[in-house]
C-alpha cells in the first residue's frame, strides 16, 4: 500500500469567480514508503499546489488523498494528525522563522504535537545534528544566523516532528553550490536514516537527476510523464519543449550519440557519464 | 480562510464613461453627493439621491452584486445601527412589549438610517472600484497641493498613501503563505478562546512584519537607485487631463447637493 496517495485530485482557484483557474486536473498519484521522488514542473504548472494537498493545507475541488489508505479529510483532528506525519517544508522557508532562539523555533512542532519536555529535547537536537547545526547555535537568536543557516534552522523544524513523508519545495533556492549540495546531503541522510520518504519539488533537471529515485513531471496541472529519471529523460524533445529541459550529461551524450559514438547506456549525472566514457575507451582498447 | 477574496477597495478595470473621469472630478463629485446624502431628509430627497446613484451604478458598468458583497463586512453595523434607532427615537407608540417600545417615528428613521449608511458604502465603493490606485492618490495629490503653500508635505503623503494600497495585495498573499506554513508545524489558528487565539498570532505576526520591514528597506533602496528624492521638479508618466466631461460630471453633482439642501429645508 503506497503511503501517500492522491485519486483523480482536481483542485480550482477562486471557482465562480473572474479569476476562476484550474490548478490541477484529475491527478492519480502515489507514494511508497521509502521513496525518494523529486516533482518537476515550470512556474504554474500546479507543483505547489499539490504538495499542499499532500498533507491537508488546500482541500480538493474534487477527488481524495489518502495517507496510509485513509482519507486526509475524514476529520479534523485526523487532518492535523496527518500534518505531523507529512512535513511540508516551504520555498524560502528561513521567512517563517519567528521565536527568540533557534531552539524555541525548531520546537514549535513537536509542541504543538503535545510530546513531553523530554521527548521535544531529543528531537530538537537529533534534527539540529540532521541539518548540521552546531549545539551553540541553539540557544542564538535565528535572525543572526546567515541565510544558508536559517533555511537549515527552518528545515530541522520540520523534520523534528519525525515526518514519515518529508516535502521540500525547491530546499536550494537562492543558496550557494556549497550550501545547496549540504541541504540535498541533508536531506539523503534523513531519507535513509529515517527510511522516510521524500518528495523533492525542484527545477533543477541536474538536481533530480542526481537525488531521486523517480521524477513525475507536471504541466498544466497534468503529470505526462513519470518514472526512472532514464526513462523520463528519453523523452528529451518533449521536456526542453516545456521549457526544463534534460541534465547537461544527457544532453551532452544524446550529441555524442548523433555523433556516432556507439553508447547506449543511459546517462544523467557526472559519475555516469565518467562510467560511460571509461567503459566505451576500454572497449575500444585504448586503455 | 480565503483573504485572497476580499473585494473591499479593490479596482475593475473597465472602459465606462465613468472609468474614464478623471479622478479629481469623481473626488469632488464623490463630496458633493456625500453632502447630499446627509442634507436628505424624506422620501423625496432620498429618493433623489438613490436615484443619482442607480444611475451613476448603471453607467459605471458595475456589477450591483460586486456592490453587495463590499457590504458583507457592514451587516452588523447595520442591524446594529436599525435597531438602535428603531427602539430608542421617542414619537408615537407603534409596538410596545416588555421595555422595550417600537415608535412609528423610529421605524422611519431606522429605515432612513440604514439606506443612508447603504448609500454611502455604495458611493465610496464606487469610487474605488472604478479608479485605479494610481490615478486615485494622483488625483488626491493634485487636489491637495494648494496646501503645499502651507508646507504640508502633499506630495509625500500621496506617495506614501500610494505604496501602502500597491502592498496590500502582497501582504495579503505573505500573510496566506506564512499561515500554510505555520499550519504545517502543527499551528492552529481556528479553536481555542481568545487568550489562545491571540497567542497563535505571534508565529504569524513576527515573521509578517519582518518581512514587511525587508520589503520597506528594499523598496527605499530600489527607489535611491532611481534618484527618488521627493516631489520637487517631477514629471508624471500619465498627466491628469482635465476634460469637458469632467467639468459637467462635477457641476451635476454640486447641482445636485444643492437642490437636495433646497429640497430638504423645504421639508420633503
Amino acid at each position: 500500500m503506497p503511503i501517500l496517495e492522491t485519486r483523480k485530485l482536481t483542485h480550482i482557484y477562486s471557482q465562480g469567480t473572474p479569476f476562476e483557474h484550474l490548478a490541477l486536473d484529475q491527478v492519480d498519484l502515489s507514494v511508497e514508503q521509502g521513496e525518494y521522488l523529486a516533482i518537476i514542473g515550470r512556474t504554474g504548472s500546479g507543483k505547489s499546489t499539490m504538495i499542499q494537498h499532500l498533507n491537508g493545507l488546500l482541500k480538493p475541488t474534487s477527488g481524495e488523498v489518502l495517507f496510509e489508505g485513509e482519507d486526509l479529510w475524514s476529520t479534523k483532528e485526523r487532518t492535523r494528525q496527518v500534518r505531523f506525519q507529512v512535513g511540508l517544508v516551504f520555498q524560502y522557508p528561513e521567512y517563517q522563522l519567528f521565536e527568540e532562539t533557534v531552539y524555541k523555533d525548531i520546537s514549535f512542532g513537536p509542541k504543538n504535537m503535545g510530546l513531553d519536555e523530554d521527548e521535544i529535547d531529543r528531537r530538537v537536537r537529533r534534527s539540529a545534528q540532521f541539518v548540521g547545526l552546531d549545539a551553540e547555535l541553539l540557544d542564538k537568536s535565528p535572525f543572526e544566523l546567515s541565510g544558508g543557516q536559517k533555511r537549515r534552522v527552518a528545515i530541522a523544524g520540520v523534520i523534528a516532528m519525525e515526518p514519515k513523508v518529508l516535502i521540500l519545495d525547491e530546499p536550494t533556492a537562492g543558496l550557494d553550490p556549497a550550501g545547496s549540495a549540504q541541504i540535498l546531503e541533508n536531506i539523503r541522510t534523513y531519507h535513509k536514516e529515517q527510511n522516510a520518504s521524500i518528495i523533492l519539488v525542484s527545477h533543477s533537471m541536474d538536481e533530480v537527476a542526481r537525488e531521486a529515485q523517480r521524477l513525475v513531471v507536471f504541466r498544466d496541472g497534468t503529470t505526462p510523464f513519470s518514472g526512472a529519471p532514464a526513462e523520463v529523460f528519453t523523452h528529451g524533445e518533449e521536456l526542453e519543449a516545456m521549457g526544463l529541459g534534460v541534465p547537461a550529461m544527457t544532453r551532452l551524450f544524446t550529441r555524442l550519440r548523433a555523433m556516432g559514438v556507439d553508447i547506449s547506456t543511459p546517462v544523467y549525472t557526472v559519475p555516469q557519464a565518467r562510467e560511460a566514457i571509461l567503459a566505451a575507451l576500454r572497449e575500444k582498447g585504448a586503455m | 480562510m480565503a483573504l485572497k477574496d476580499i473585494t473591499m477597495g479593490q479596482y475593475f478595470p473597465g472602459s465606462s464613461p465613468i472609468h474614464r473621469l478623471d479622478p479629481r472630478a469623481k473626488l469632488v463629485a464623490l463630496l458633493c453627493y456625500i453632502v447630499a446624502l446627509f442634507l436628505a431628509k424624506w422620501f423625496v430627497t432620498y429618493a433623489i439621491v438613490l436615484g443619482a446613484l442607480v444611475l451613476v451604478v448603471v453607467l459605471s458598468t458595475v456589477k450591483p452584486k460586486a456592490l453587495l458583497r463590499g457590504m458583507k463586512p457592514v451587516v452588523f453595523l447595520l442591524i446594529f445601527t436599525g435597531l438602535l434607532n428603531m427602539f430608542y427615537t421617542p414619537g408615537r407608540t407603534l409596538v410596545s412589549f416588555w421595555v422595550f417600545t417600537i415608535t412609528y417615528e423610529g421605524v422611519l428613521h431606522a429605515f432612513f438610517m440604514v439606506v443612508r449608511i447603504l448609500m454611502l458604502i455604495s458611493c465610496t465603493f464606487l469610487l474605488t472600484y472604478t479608479t485605479s490606485p494610481l490615478a486615485l492618490t494622483d488625483g488626491l495629490e493634485s487636489l491637495l497641493s494648494p496646501l503645499k503653500k502651507l508646507k504640508v508635505p502633499v506630495h509625500e503623503l500621496a506617495m506614501m498613501m500610494s505604496i501602502a494600497l500597491r502592498f496590500i495585495p502582497t501582504l495579503i498573499e505573505e500573510t496566506d503563505k506564512i499561515m500554510s506554513a505555520q499550519r504545517a508545524r502543527g499551528a492552529d489558528f481556528d479553536s481555542g478562546n481568545l487568550i489562545q487565539k491571540a497567542k497563535a498570532l505571534i508565529p504569524l505576526l513576527v515573521p509578517l512584519f519582518i518581512s514587511a520591514f525587508r520589503r520597506a528597506d528594499e523598496l527605499a533602496t530600489a527607489m535611491e537607485c532611481r534618484c527618488y528624492h521627493g516631489g520637487t521638479g517631477r514629471t508624471r508618466m500619465n498627466k491628469l487631463s482635465f476634460r469637458p466631461a469632467d467639468g459637467v460630471f462635477m457641476a451635476l453633482a454640486l447641482a445636485l447637493a444643492v437642490g437636495v439642501g433646497i429640497l430638504a429645508h423645504a421639508g420633503l
